[in-house]
């Protein structure tokens, strides 16, 4: 058991458990933010994903003890920012949601690049969202719900 | 009246966008315990020992003993037990299960069991058919005496892993003495009914609900139903809440897939190169049960001329069983195995009579009147040949058709033509679903939608909502369709078969018609069941008649262009026309043909499953590729209406039309790239290299 604090969606948190956990199982378990999916467990298919410090990570692949003093945004955090009504207005407007599964991690994703790189070309939000896998929509909806998230967004980024 | 096609947003996009929708692992109960599954570590033997480890206070073992009902999960034949008893039959067949409240010690226990087998040598040949069908159309194969020319081909289909992102899992508790199940599937009464049986109880101890699902394509259509019996047997015998999750490798190794096939083609063909008749002969690999093989093989063969008129046809299948892992459901079921072949076969008689492909095609493109495989009819208009036209024009065909001609090109560009037969085939809906929606209206003036389809992506909460709005003239947000419930909703079958909006659809715009006529009474309920329309005959045992009620039609194109040193396919692009009668939301349909056009390309040349001795060589997402955004091109999709009387404002079905076609466009692509011809999906990189190297 080892003490871990880090800042979870702007608040700063503490616990005490095994630091071998990973922090998809404490976010889902410990905090019940279940808006982080499981989908393989391995780092492929980006479900899990979540903002490390701005920087998107899959957090079936970070065990806890690496996440001490970082600063941890889930969707459930993204969520209550002027970013992501943009996004979400975008990905409703340009049909991106099929299932769901994968859609917290592509919101994510979206940010992530867009906080890099504010004006992406198509092949730059493809290379963007590469890490995340989705099965429902061949990718185009989301691809052009990111090109309108920008054009919204004016500066926002 | 507005046009119902106009797109609305989706009913449940905010939510699941914010990561408040709620799929079954995001449920949770008070005292939940955790149930994992022991496995054979061999694909075929006698169960001769289990032995189990001392199993500390709360900790239990759930088998074949503790089935009250009947072991068998009831699908179509008694032939899956929900735990063995005595052999097993494929290599990670579920044996038992061990619950208990902590997973780690669970996994602990699960991996200390010994189980002493007996060996048997398993088979992996296809030499044990469990099915046979044959049926014939004209005079069969005794026109190939006529012909003046024979021409024969052999094709081969692999796995393929429907790869939903959200792994299968139920939860399930006990309420007195109902056990109800929360799980990731499309059919909830096939759950409902298998459980059951499986504890010899009575329909109301029985209860099934749906939450969100990530994603099923087929994947979650029968293989569920194992699942929750095998938990619906702990609950009776633990009596706590308990939670059954797969993880990916699980998931993978276990659940049906996509079957291979291997399909043999004739043609005989006459002196004025016209195919008088086909014999074919396909075989699937049913893995180690039947399942649902036979009717997958059944689409697989009713499909057999594809989008063409062929009149005379000696056609016949088996179902194989081998010891490995089941096969079952997958979007477009038997159909993109057919499809590729014979898109390719047509391919290749054109070029061994050395005559223009399309041109070939097209003078045996099916018309409306013409006589279908199995001698119904097409009775509805067929317009193929303009959307056809509409999408060489859109993708330049002709132009970059002739330019990859070249022999130094390495590009190439294909198109395929198909149909897809919506609904079940055959008599299924009349005899075996029975199809049964309601319609509620409630004091508050809201109208309840009580089916039982699910809605795993495709959006069917939102656009059966819209048909019922469109209707009674509602505004959308006084239509509720919440999550199926079997203590709520009638059976309306599965979510399966192309069959949602066109049947359940169509029953429910029956409903509502009938409650806007009555819409001045305070709170009622309004119930339809199907009928099969008087003119559809069909007869299964001999394969005549209309096998489907309606069809729908489309046109993938696709463009590659082949790297001649790594042989690596890389898609350009690709264009799509359909005819799915009238779109309810033409967004949503247009997210269909996106992600059906995905999984049907990917299947003809990326997507690679295979095992060897009974072990599948690919068991995640690392080792089993599914396209990212990187890998497919733009896409383009036009819709032509051609409305078909009995859907809900013409509409017929979609989800599988999208996929069938991809494979074929793909490697004729791909063919035409590498100046080789393709007999067999995935057209891996090392295929090609072989092809061109050997070939």
């Amino acid at each position: 058991m080892a003490k871990i604090t880090f800042q979870l969606n702007g608040k700063p948190v503490q616990l005490d458990t095994n630091p071998n956990r990973r922090l998809l199982d404490v976010l889902r378990e410990d905090f019940s933010l279940t808006g982080v999916k499981e989908g393989c467990g391995e780092g492929e298919c980006g479900a899990c994903a979540v903002l490390m410090n701005h920087e998107i990570v899959n957090s079936c692949s970070v065990p806890i003890a690496n996440v001490i003093n970082k600063e941890i945004v889930t969707i459930e955090g993204f969520s209550q920012t002027h970013r992501y009504d943009i996004l979400r207005n975008a990905f409703e407007e340009e049909g991106a949601v099929q299932c769901g599964f994968c859609t917290p991690g592509m919101m994510i994703a979206s940010e992530s690049l867009l906080n890099k790189n504010a004006n992406p070309t198509e092949e730059e939000i493809k290379i963007g969202l590469s890490g995340n896998l989705c099965r429902c929509t061949g990718y185009n909806m989301i691809i052009k719900a990111i090109q309108r998230a920008v054009k919204d967004g004016d500066g926002t980024w | 009246m507005s046009d119902i096609s106009k797109s609305v947003r989706k009913t449940d996009a905010a939510e699941k966008i914010s990561g408040k929708a709620l799929y079954v692992d995001d449920i949770k109960l008070d005292h939940m315990h955790h149930a994992l599954t022991v496995r054979s570590s061999i694909p075929a033997g006698l169960i001769k020992n289990i032995v189990l480890p001392e199993l500390p206070d709360g900790y239990y073992s759930v088998g074949a003993d503790d089935v009250s009902g009947k072991n068998v999960v009831k699908i179509i034949f008694d032939d899956q037990p929900i735990f063995p008893t005595d052999k097993v039959t494929y290599l990670h067949e579920p044996i038992l299960l061990i619950v208990g409240p902590d997973k780690a010690k669970v996994k602990e226990l699960v991996d200390q069991v010994k189980i002493e087998y007996e060996e048997t040598k398993p088979v992996f040949d296809w030499v044990n058919s469990a099915i046979h069908y044959h049926f014939e159309k004209g005079d069969g194969n005794r026109v190939f005496r006529h012909a003046k020319k024979i021409i024969s081909y052999d094709y081969e289909t692999g796995y393929q892993e429907q790869a939903y992102i959200e792994p299968q899992g139920f939860i399930g508790y006990l309420d007195d003495d109902k056990v109800t199940l929360i799980g990731s599937i499309q059919c909830p009464y096939y759950v409902k009914n298998a459980v059951i049986q499986a504890l010899g109880v009575e329909e109301n101890q029985v209860r099934v609900i749906q939450p969100s699902i990530g994603g099923a394509f087929g994947g979650k259509e029968e293989f569920p139903s194992l699942m929750a019996c095998q938990l619906a047997v702990a609950i009776q015998k633990i009596k706590q809440p308990i939670s059954m999750m797969y993880d990916r490798e699980e998931d993978m190794l276990v659940t049906t897939k996509r079957h291979p096939s291997k399909i043999h083609f004739e043609a005989a063909v006459d002196k004025t190169n016209q195919i008088l008749g086909f014999q074919t002969h396909v075989g699937i690999d049913a893995g180690a049960n039947i399942g649902l093989s036979g009717v997958v093989l059944s689409r697989s063969l009713i499909a057999c001329t594809g989008a063409y008129t062929i009149p005379h046809l000696d056609v016949s299948g088996d179902v194989y069983l081998t010891n490995t892992v089941p096969n079952g459901a997958f979007r477009g079921f038997g159909a993109p195995q057919m499809y590729f072949a014979v898109e390719m076969f047509m391919e290749h008689i054109a070029k061994d009579l050395g005559i223009d492909p399309l041109t070939f095609r097209k003078r045996h493109l099916a018309k409306q009147g013409d006589k279908t495989s199995t001698n119904g009819t097409f009775r509805d208009p067929i317009i193929m040949e303009e959307m056809i036209e509409k999408a060489m024009e859109i993708s330049d065909y002709q132009t970059k058709y002739k330019e990859y001609q070249d022999p130094s090109s390495h590009k190439g560009i294909g198109m395929s033509w198909f149909f897809h037969g919506c609904g079940f085939t055959g008599s299924g809906e009349a005899n075996h679903i029975k199809a049964k929606v309601k319609l509620r209206k409630t004091k508050d003036g809201f109208v309840h939608i009580l089916v039982a389809a699910v809605d795993m992506g495709q959006g069917i909460r939102t656009t059966l909502r819209k048909v019922v709005a469109e209707i009674i003239e509602l505004p959308l947000e006084r239509i509720i369709f919440d999550f199926p419930d079997t203590d709520f909703v009638p059976d309306s079958g599965p979510t399966v078969a192309s069959r949602t909006m066109m049947i359940v659809g169509g029953l429910v715009a029956r409903a509502a018609k009938e409650m806007k006529e009555r819409f001045q009474e305070i709170e009622f309920t309004v119930q339809k069941q199907y009928e099969q329309p008087s003119y559809i005959k069909y007869d299964e045992a001999t394969f005549q008649g209309d096998a489907y009620p309606a069809y729908s039609w489309g046109i993938n194109i696709v463009e590659v262009d082949v790297d001649p040193v790594t042989y690596i396919t890389k898609v350009l692009g690709s264009w799509s026309v359909y005819d799915v009668g009238k779109a309810i939301d033409e967004r949503i349909v247009l997210g269909q043909a996106d992600g059906g056009l995905a999984q049907g390309i990917a299947y003809g040349y990326l997507e690679v499953m295979r095992h060897e001795n009974g072990v599948l060589k690919q068991k995640n997402m690392t080792d089993y590729i599914i396209p990212t955004a990187m890998d497919l091109g733009p896409m383009e999709t036009v819709l032509y209406e051609n409305p078909y009387a009995f859907g809900p404002y013409g509409a017929k079905g979609v989800g599988e039309l999208t996929l069938v076609g991809g494979a074929p466009a793909v490697t004729k692509a791909i063919e035409q790239a590498i100046k080789k011809r393709i007999m067999k999906i995935p057209a891996t990189p090392e295929y090609l290299m072989e092809l061109v190297n050997h070939g």
